[in-house]
């Protein structure tokens, strides 16, 4: 019903967001692209000339390539297991009857809303330090050797302090699913004497399929580029370096430009592979 | 009989529940709790919980030593500032999709989401060269634009879910009454927009008070906001752990008070509609 008129005032609305957006979106593409071709070293000579793809290949032959990479997967990998598998237990947990469902509920999903820099340096000093955390009481307590966390354990430790913060966005998100939930079908099949762990294979999970599957691809496109809570706990030292603070090194601190740049190339092709799945789901539920 | 028995498990799970929360919520607890401690009340061996002598000191130092009124400006004036002019640019945005959809609307939606999916280390160097020759590098301005830019499609986003549930009929009566396209925007869709607007408003200034790349990347000392400020608290100051407390509890606190009202939004705005 819409006429010749609303229709060009709509258009006349949307575009300075559709420009913007695109303008963010190509122009920094487009550069980093030009960039990877070339190579630019802005403190050591600037701009000294096209390369072809150099870059590319030096990038994933450098011998901090694979392990990045290794790296990278096992703390996504570990974070979405730790956050996934939780959060449905606590998913589960805070649908059922209590007292206080409110203030559980708050103090769950707080983790979420502290920034990164502070749950980064808090796990580090005030739990994780070897000398005066409060990991080290615990291990003495129990007699045990502390753990110096950020130096044998670092990996570990990024991946204990990633899921702590996403635990609650995933939780959360699984718990509003559950609620969705037919409270018959279940009453149903508990009369017909299914057993807890029948009702949840065969109807609680396969109803937060379509959630869990959303936190796992929303999760990856975050964890895929964490970046304060390597930055202030080991600065990418002892192994915990991922592909994205490779990338922000050779750009930043040793001002490898190109090199960098054709790094930044495979990071957005690989967001961009994840992002798809994404995207079909959410398509799909826009033509509800 | 089945009363008694729902009760009883209705009190395990309460404490089951209680014990897991505050499992989760220590680490923050204990940070606030630090924060009242002297230096060597937080190192205490064994370490003390409650039992301490409860002081104010290390606010006042850290305020003193840091300036943090300066940090915390810098927060309130990026985050207020990216959500307000995200805002700006994104109602008229989704509000044309949402009442006047076109064939494209769909495609346009999945696009602007995708932006969202770039990472930003894969663009750091062309921003960063951008910031330089405009002089924005180090600018409370700069950061703006950029947060911005990078909440614009989940504003856009959740703006569109919002309105989309503004029935069209109470539109078209409107249309008949003669009402022109700025009178129905001002007179008959801003009100009934303004709770969706405001918990947008409040899911992106969380967002943005929380982000940490282009914060950390992008500014110095003039225009650095809450996220740097303890950044800088990673060596060796980070040591001094009641006053990384107080720093920890100034720069969360107003923020956890935020998205403890947010909660709803939040599945919302960060699923793209996709969990309901």
């Amino acid at each position: 019903m819409a006429t010749q008129h609303s229709r060009s005032a709509a258009r006349f609305m949307m575009a300075p967001a559709v420009i913007l957006l695109l303008g963010w979106m190509l122009v920094p593409l487009v550069m980093t692209l030009y960039f990877s071709f070339k190579k630019y070293l802005p403190l050591r000579g600037g701009d000294l000339g096209w390369v072809g793809f150099e870059n590319y290949v030096r990038f994933v032959t450098s011998s901090s390539f694979w392990p990045s990479v290794y790296t990278t997967l096992i703390i996504v990998g570990g974070v979405l297991a730790i956050t996934i598998c939780l959060g449905i237990v606590l998913a589960l947990l805070l649908d059922q009857p209590m007292w206080g469902q409110g203030i559980v509920r708050i103090l769950v999903i707080a983790p979420f809303f502290v920034m990164p820099t502070v749950s980064a340096l808090v796990w580090k000093n005030m739990f994780m330090d070897p000398n005066y955390g409060l990991f080290a009481y615990l291990w003495k307590f129990f007699g045990a050797e502390p753990i110096q966390w950020m130096s044998q354990a670092s990996i570990q430790s990024i991946i204990m302090i990633v899921s702590w913060q996403w635990l609650p966005f995933a939780t959360l998100i699984l718990l509003t699913a559950i609620q969705s939930l037919d409270g018959e079908q279940l009453e149903a099949s508990e009369m017909d004497g299914a057993s807890a762990l029948k009702r949840f294979w065969y109807i609680i999970l396969p109803h937060l399929a379509r959630a869990i599957t959303v936190v796992l691809l929303i999760q990856t496109i975050f964890l895929l580029s964490i970046f304060a809570e390597i930055f202030v706990t080991t600065g990418g030292a002892f192994g915990s370096k991922t592909l994205s603070y490779l990338i922000f090194q050779r750009v930043l601190e040793s001002q490898n430009i190109g090199l960098g740049s054709a790094g930044g190339v495979y990071a957005i092709i690989l967001a961009n592979i994840v992002a798809i799945f994404l995207m079909r789901i959410v398509g799909k539920n826009l033509d509800n | 009989m089945a009363r008694s028995v729902t009760n009883r498990r209705k009190t395990i799970n309460t404490m089951l529940a209680w014990a897991v929360g505050l499992l989760i919520f220590f680490p923050i607890l204990w940070t606030i709790l630090t924060s009242f401690k002297t230096e060597g009340e937080a190192i205490a061996d064994p370490p003390v919980f409650l039992f301490f002598n409860w002081t104010l000191e290390n606010y006042s130092i850290v305020q003193e030593r840091s300036d943090y009124m300066r940090y915390l400006t810098n927060s309130i004036f990026i985050a207020g500032g990216s959500t307000l002019l995200g805002i700006i640019i994104a109602v008229p945005a989704a509000w044309s999709m949402a009442f006047v959809p076109s064939k494209r609307t769909k495609d346009i939606l999945m696009w602007m989401l995708s932006t969202k999916m770039l990472p930003a280390v894969g663009v750091l160097y062309p921003i960063y060269l951008l910031f330089i020759q405009l002089g924005l590098l180090d600018s409370r301005m700069g950061l703006v634009v950029v947060l911005m830019l990078i909440n614009l499609p989940i504003i856009i986003w959740m703006l569109y879910t919002y309105f989309k549930e503004i029935p069209g009929e109470i539109l078209e009566a409107a249309r008949m009454d003669g009402a022109t396209l700025r009178e129905e925007i001002i007179y008959i869709l801003t009100p009934m927009a303004i709770p969706g607007i405001a918990s947008t408003i409040l899911l992106n200034v969380i967002l943005a008070w929380n982000e940490a790349f282009w914060t950390l990347n992008l500014t110095a000392a003039k225009a650095a906001p809450l996220t740097a400020f303890i950044a800088s608290y990673s060596s060796p100051e980070g040591l001094f752990y009641a006053k990384l407390s107080a720093a920890s509890t100034m720069a969360i606190a107003p923020i956890l008070i935020l998205g403890w009202f947010s909660q709803k939004q939040l599945v919302r705005g960060l699923t793209f509609g996709a969990v309901k």
